[in-house]
């Protein structure tokens, strides 16, 4: 008897929806035998994970809090991810967008007309995420460099920066760390709790990406280019400059993620801008399969297992990385699991001979 | 003249010790790589490796059981991602990644649950035995050469190993059907190769040197267990690999520049420079982009790749 994967003629749309709700379930029992076998109860600390995360107003407008970068970088990755173009910079995309919008609203924006700080910070924040990844596009685009490497050493380059900043440069008088807070002129609103304008931005820029996927060539081109580069080029389209241009866009989201941060946030550049939502938002964007609407839904339910975490470690002295694990453990079944949504698999006995 | 010549040992110390681990990856990531599989999961592996390293030599009072244990994590980490990419042929990108994201988060749970409870379950800052560099009589004190005789003994048994890879890699029967694999894994199979099982060993090899390199780290280079004490080094190593066009030993020559960047930076930072911290500590992901540069930009130049023309690539024997 021999296990045969036959490929199907079309996707399964069933499993395209079970695998991810599957590989999150395996996520939480694994994560409930670590739990159980470091001595805590699982199934008290899920309960105030859920407590803490949507239990209350507080709680819901705090998990909103950490949605909204989480569905811009999300995005961001998402767009890059297309191609097939191996993005894991936009902790530092994210990174340097709020050190821009920060530098813009302490520093460069004197003299301006006061409503004119906020629109120039945000856009200050886009620009220098979209060029940081514009390097090793650029470098990838042109040179053939590999995009994964590039990406990730250019998160520390970017972090050392912002903390040199925080810690020494931009430091205000009388704090050990931490910049002044930003003139009033510059702050994003928020709208519920701490969440800011951010989350609208997101749900919009997330509707745009999916009519742009759905309905344009440049949709239909990026997703050419990542399935087949040999059938794209033969379709005369202009791969490198392509690269360049996907990448200008997510770092510009993870850019804009970077300058809601500062400015409807913290509102100082300060420890905590890197957190690690750059990376969370390659499991969103791959368990979302890269579709921009489903990505909004799926940062809320990440931004809840971080939030979930912070409780518990207040509440119950268990590390928050509970919800790091619980995150880093969904994407190992759901790989796992995307080759029933390509392949049928099927039981061969073996022939009998004569 | 005599000052600058103990100076420079003294640096050449440091690099070694600083690339120890890089090598110990780098040198697994190689026989993964030329099995056909990327492993992007090092880092993780590495983080886990030194957590459980140090938690174990922390509790049990025995390093190498430590590193036993690393080694074991790293293995089990590594069958995790064989299975995804080899038996169920995931994107072995995105499985590499996934295994980081998810070492990582797991590194700094176990870092923060199993220390003591004095502590509050921390194991930052916990002091635990450790490898300790043994001078070797006579030739620790030559002049340069001696840097390679005041090292731990897990720097000691690159000495042996690293010229074994070597060996392995290009001399023997195995050594020539992992390449095989790893170049034309069609013509390996028509040969008689099981590329699957040839795939899984040698991604679980790698992944268990990657535990070996992590556990150096917490119990031999930095003084214990700290919340990323890898610091991008597992991708580092991934980056020495294309340094090193896929051989064990230009990888040294790698990991000797990039520990040679970390020597250099302490000394800088030691002898009250004022360059900022932060640009020094930049130096060496710098560093790594200009290595990727340079070695992407001579290998189109020279036409010559060094990569295994099947890396990265699942290999299905039933498609026609």
């Amino acid at each position: 008897m021999r296990i045969v994967f036959e490929k199907r003629e079309s996707v399964s749309r069933r499993a395209t929806v079970l695998v991810p709700v599957v590989s999150f379930v395996v996520s939480l029992i694994f994560g409930a035998i670590l739990l159980a076998v470091s001595g805590a109860n699982p199934f008290v600390t899920y309960a105030a994970m859920v407590k803490g995360a949507v239990g209350s107003w507080y709680g819901i407008t705090e998990t909103l809090v950490k949605a909204i970068p989480l569905m811009l970088t999300g995005l961001a990755v998402s767009v890059a991810f297309r191609m097939r173009f191996w993005n894991i910079g936009a902790e530092g995309q994210l990174t340097l967008g709020g050190v821009a919008a920060a530098g813009v609203a302490l520093y460069w924006s004197q003299g301006l007309p006061g409503w004119t700080v906020l629109p120039l910070a945000i856009l200050a924040g886009i620009v220098a995420g979209a060029l940081w990844a514009g390097i090793p596009a650029v470098l990838k685009a042109y040179l053939k460099v590999d995009e994964t490497l590039t990406t990730l050493m250019l998160n520390y380059v970017a972090i050392l920066y912002s903390e040199h900043l925080y810690y020494i440069a931009w430091r205000a008088p009388g704090y050990n760390s931490g910049t002044a807070k930003f003139p009033e002129t510059a702050w994003l609103p928020q709208i519920a709790g701490r969440a800011n304008v951010g989350l609208i931005f997101a749900i919009i820029l997330a509707i745009l990406l999916w009519l742009v996927f759905k309905y344009t060539r440049w949709g239909f081109e990026l997703k050419i280019i990542g399935e087949n580069q040999t059938a794209a080029r033969y379709l005369g389209i202009n791969i490198a400059w392509n690269i360049v241009l996907a990448l200008l866009l997510s770092g510009a989201l993870s850019g804009l993620a970077g300058a809601c941060e500062v400015l409807g946030l913290s509102r100082r550049l300060q420890q905590g801008l890197s957190v690690g939502y750059g990376y969370t938002a390659i499991i969103v964007a791959w368990m979302a399969q890269l579709n921009p609407i489903v990505i909004l839904f799926v940062a809320i339910l990440m931004a809840a297992l971080l939030v979930g975490g912070d409780q518990i470690q207040m509440k119950m002295r268990l590390p928050a990385s509970v919800g790091l694990v619980l995150q880093g453990m969904i994407l190992i079944p759901m790989l796992a699991g995307t080759i029933f949504t390509e392949y049928r698999i099927r039981i061969v006995r073996p022939e009998k001979h004569a | 003249m005599i000052e600058a010549l103990l100076l420079l040992t003294q640096i050449l110390t440091i690099t070694l010790r600083a690339g120890t681990s890089l090598i110990y990856a780098a040198v697994g990531e190689i026989y993964t790589e030329r099995s056909g599989i990327l492993n992007l999961g090092l880092e993780g592996m590495m983080l886990t490796g030194a957590v459980t390293a140090f938690a174990t030599a922390f509790y049990t009072g025995s390093p190498w059981l430590g590193v036993l244990v690393a080694m074991g994590i790293g293995m089990i980490m590594a069958a995790i991602h064989a299975f995804l990419t080899v038996t169920m042929r995931a994107n072995q990108v995105v499985s590499g990644l996934s295994i980081t994201l998810f070492g990582t988060g797991l590194a700094s749970f176990l870092g923060e649950r199993l220390g003591p409870a004095s502590n509050n379950g921390n194991l930052v800052g916990m002091v635990g035995p450790r490898f300790s560099p043994l001078e070797i009589p006579v030739l620790s004190q030559v002049p340069l050469v001696g840097a390679l005789f005041k090292q731990d003994i897990l720097t000691y048994l690159l000495y042996v190993l690293v010229p074994l890879a070597v060996y392995y890699l290009y001399k023997t029967r195995n050594g020539l059907n992992l390449r095989a694999v790893g170049e034309d894994p069609q013509t390996a199979d028509a040969m008689g190769i099981d590329v699957t099982r040839t795939r899984y060993l040698y991604t679980i090899l790698g992944g268990m040197l990657a535990g070996f390199g992590g556990a150096h780290l917490s119990l031999a280079y930095a003084p214990g267990w700290t919340e990323n004490i890898t610091g991008g080094r597992g991708w580092i190593a991934i980056a020495l690999v294309i340094f090193a066009m896929w051989d064990p030993a230009r990888a040294v020559l790698g990991a000797i520049l990039f520990g040679g960047i970390n020597a250099v930076q302490f000394r800088l930072q030691a002898s009250g420079t004022t360059i900022p911290a932060a640009y020094l500590n930049m130096l060496p992901y710098l560093m790594t982009i200009l290595v990727l540069v340079i070695m992407t930009w001579w290998e189109n130049l020279s036409h010559r790749i060094g990569a295994p023309a099947a890396l990265g690539k699942a290999y299905m024997r039933e498609e026609k």
